[in-house]
């Protein structure tokens, strides 16, 4: 690892060293949330969630935008997953529709040529 | 194993899956063409899938939805851009709501499938193709939900690297 990449394990792992800001991530992640919105979900003031999505925004976790008097998190991505994890994970997804086919055909051979006898 | 090939396109964020099924093309085809055959393989055991409309032309729509464990309703269409009896179909694969109204802000995949006769058998190749590391990534975490990988997970193998 670089010096770069080292720090930047640092940042991630402070980062999700928190129970809060694990849980901001999981919603960021589902898409985008107003930091107002963010911070009706925890017994916590506005400040001390805004310090959260700054911490997770260093980190390179999420991005904000702003919209109005509003400030939107949503989660990137990319900084979570890489796009190998997530080919292999949809690679599952059609093994399992590919042996749900495969099953089926097998229990239900559809109509015979009338020459082809049991 | 009836899986014979994968392909991960990186850059075009392109699956390519490569399988050979013991049956002629044409009752490959059926699968697709019959909307109680299809939604047998489409969802997961846990997450079965209902077809509601299926009009497998140009232009035509296939509507389901999946119900999940806790009763959870999950819906989505294909869009049907291209037939070719019974060897090709191509469509975007998208989300909708309950009333399946396309939802604009999640993603669409584009999907070719073609099947061809082999060996006495079928080669379908299924390919997906997907906007952005977002959209497969909602995907993911939308749509299909085989073995319930959520986002978290993938923190906490980011963590254990």
């Amino acid at each position: 690892m670089t010096e770069r990449d080292e720090d930047r394990a640092d940042a991630l792992f402070h980062a999700l060293a928190d129970r809060t800001r694990r849980d901001i991530m999981r919603r960021v992640l589902a898409g985008e949330h107003s930091v107002t919105a963010l911070a009706a979900r925890y017994g916590m003031s506005f400040a001390a969630v805004q310090k959260h999505v700054a911490v997770l925004e260093r980190a390179g976790l999420l991005t904000k935008r702003r919209s109005g008097r509003e400030q939107l998190a949503s989660g990137d991505v990319a900084a979570v997953r890489s796009v190998a994890s997530m080919l292999a994970e949809l690679e599952q997804v059609w093994r399992g529709r590919i042996a749900r086919i495969d099953e089926l055909l097998a229990a239900d051979p559809g109509d015979r040529p009338p020459d082809q006898e049991d | 194993m009836p899986v014979t090939d994968v392909q991960h396109d990186l850059d075009a964020l392109t699956l390519t899956i490569t399988a050979a099924f013991a049956a002629p093309v044409t009752r490959v085809w059926q699968v697709y063409a019959d909307p109680r055959q299809l939604e047998k393989v489409w969802g997961p055991p846990t997450y079965p899938a209902t077809v509601v409309d299926h009009d497998l032309k140009p232009g035509g729509r296939m509507t389901y939805f999946m119900t999940g464990p806790e009763g959870d309703k999950h819906a989505g269409y294909w869009q049907i851009t291209a037939v070719d009896e019974p060897t090709s179909l191509s469509f975007e694969d998208g989300f909708a709501d309950l009333d399946f109204n396309p939802n604009p802000e999640l993603p669409v995949s584009r999907n070719v499938y073609t099947f061809t006769e082999h060996d006495g058998g079928t080669r379908a190749v299924y390919v997906s193709t997907f906007a952005s590391a977002e959209a497969l990534q909602q995907v993911l975490d939308m749509g299909v939900v085989e073995g319930a990988t959520s986002a978290i997970n993938q923190i906490d193998d980011l963590l254990a690297t």
